[in-house]
């Protein structure tokens, strides 16, 4: 750095730090205009506002895309939430357990769904199962399906997370829950677990957002139409009025969902930050 | 103090009791009785064992060799209900460790419900009765998070009375507090004492030792040291290492030369 002849120097030539500051500054403005600019002179307006935006085929969609779409996704990620939430306390509390091989299967558990695509999960439960065993039926035909594959997934990420709430209450919990007289299992449920889903809370709803999005993999579950969800009534849509308008319609429907949600784990996370001090 | 009268078995009885931290042996054969209604100081400098004596005592760490008694109960005996035994044995913490996401009153009610299978209108007097014994009814309502350090271990000390105990240990209940705050908690104990309370108090507290003990034991690098009364341990000790512990104490400024005694262990205490 030239800062080194500052001593023999006072006022030396060329740039100040300040200079060469807002300089910079400038120039990372003036190239965002300038991209800003290009991309709005050479995009065809016309043509992205036929394919994206045509007013007549989005509002054919209402109120379709919100009482059924809409419900049938919020649907799919609540009941995979459940089934993810009391399969990952499982697996989190078998992870935590004295017993070898409850760890070890645990482990294993882990490894294997956290490892796997989601959209391999769906065709293994949608298209392996009923293959392989023709006669079982997985109860709740669709909705089970989907809650029996957006759960084994999200399991495997819930399951860390609770071990690592439940790991995060202080020990002295527990020696104190013990001390009273609480057995580990009864001391489990009444102190330690409250207090570890209170600090998992944001990722845990971090996660339901994440189910939200892959509740779009029921695409290649192949439903009826009264199971379609947001991604699946948005290509059909797409396909039979050859136009993408769909679309973008029920991408906004996602982020009308997950944008607030979103906020809320901020506001949870700056609220535990607070009660850490 | 009134000497008390001591008749029957003792309280709480310990063993040839030994207890290892891996390669590091905390505690090198324990013996030690305490009778009903007796308070005992257990004094030593950091790292002495005391706070692992302590917490053998209700097995909250498991002896590696020797046997505890609490009221007749081999606790160290593996087919004990453990669980039983310790709603017998209230344990007060340095870190307070009251339940953060309940209520002070919840604090008190739920250990008692859930442990003791009390009624909600039992669980609720007895809670209420206790609060009042350490001067915090007012707080009955009040979560833990927003009552000082002082408050908060003497809804600690209302949460094991409300267990219905009949012996007390302390862990240096007091070496987590402000100075100001002191004061209130060691008065809380005072009463208890005086109220007949078998106690087992781990403290740095000397005036408290001296005022309210019947007796104090000195430890060092994991045996007792000495054991007598206050006046005898604390007034007139007989052994090199508990002048030395003593005087420490007295003039902080002295414990760089000596440093070097017995300071390994860590962790509990």
């Amino acid at each position: 750095m030239a800062d080194t002849d500052a001593v023999v120097q006072p006022r030396k030539k060329g740039l100040t730090r300040r200079q060469k500051r807002s300089l910079s500054r400038g120039a990372q403005y003036a190239v965002f205009v300038a991209a800003v600019i290009a991309f709005a002179v050479s995009a065809d307006w016309g043509r992205l506002k036929n394919q994206f935006a045509q007013a007549d085929i989005a509002e054919q969609m209402f109120p379709d895309v919100i009482t059924l779409a809409l419900k049938n996704t919020v649907l799919y990620t609540l009941s995979g939430f459940a089934v993810g939430l009391v399969l990952g306390m499982v697996i989190a509390l078998m992870r935590l357990s004295s017993v070898g091989p409850y760890r070890w299967f645990a482990g294993v558990y882990i490894e294997i769904f956290r490892g796997l695509p989601a959209l391999l999960i769906f065709i293994f439960i949608g298209v392996a199962v009923p293959l392989a065993f023709p006669g079982t039926e997985i109860v709740g035909g669709t909705y089970g399906k989907v809650a029996l594959a957006l759960g084994l997934v999200a399991a495997a990420y819930m399951a860390e997370t609770i071990r690592a709430g439940i790991q995060a209450v202080p020990k002295g919990q527990m020696e104190a829950a013990r001390s009273l007289g609480f057995s580990p299992a009864r001391a489990m449920v009444s102190i330690i677990i409250p207090q570890a889903f209170r600090i998992i809370l944001p990722p845990l709803t971090n996660e339901l957002v994440l189910l939200f999005k892959d509740s779009s993999l029921v695409l290649f579950l192949g439903v009826t139409l009264e199971e379609r969800e947001l991604s699946k009534y948005g290509r059909d849509l797409a396909s039979t009025t050859a136009n993408s308008t769909p679309i973008l319609v029920a991408g906004l429907c996602y982020l009308l969902v997950t944008i607030p949600l979103g906020f809320v784990v901020r506001r949870m996370e700056a609220k535990a930050q607070e009660a850490v001090k | 103090m009134t000497a008390k009268t001591l008749g029957g078995p003792p309280e709480i009885q310990v063993r040839a009791l030994y207890k290892s931290f891996g390669d590091n042996e905390v505690l090198k054969g324990i013996d030690l009785e305490i009778g009903r209604g007796e308070v005992v100081c257990v004094i030593g400098p950091s790292g002495s064992g005391k706070s692992t004596l302590l917490r053998c005592v209700n097995l909250l760490e498991e002896p590696t060799k020797g046997q505890v008694f609490v009221g007749g109960t081999e606790l160290t005996d593996p087919d004990v209900d453990i669980d039983a035994v310790r709603r017998r044995i209230g344990m007060v913490f340095q870190q307070f460790n009251l339940f953060p996401h309940l209520t002070v009153t919840e604090n008190l009610t739920l250990p008692q419900r859930r442990v003791l299978r009390r009624g909600k209108a039992e669980a609720a007097r007895v809670a209420a009765e206790n609060l009042g014994r350490v001067g915090l009814a007012e707080k009955a309502d009040a979560y833990p998070s927003s009552l000082s350090g002082g408050q908060q271990q003497r809804v600690a000390i209302a949460r094991s009375l409300s267990m219905g105990p009949e012996v007390m240990l302390f862990d240096e209940p007091t070496s987590a507090l402000d100075p100001e705050l002191v004061g209130d908690v060691l008065a809380v104990m005072r009463r208890l004492a005086e109220e007949g309370m078998t106690m087992m108090v781990v403290t740095h507290e000397m005036t408290f030792a001296r005022e309210v003990a019947d007796r104090v034991v000195f430890m060092d690098g994991g045996v007792i040291v000495e054991d007598g009364t206050p006046a005898r341990v604390i007034g007139a000790p007989r052994h090199e290492r508990t002048r030395h512990f003593l005087s420490r104490l007295l003039d902080p400024a002295m414990a760089e030369v000596e440093e070097e005694t017995s300071d390994q262990v860590g962790g509990s205490d």
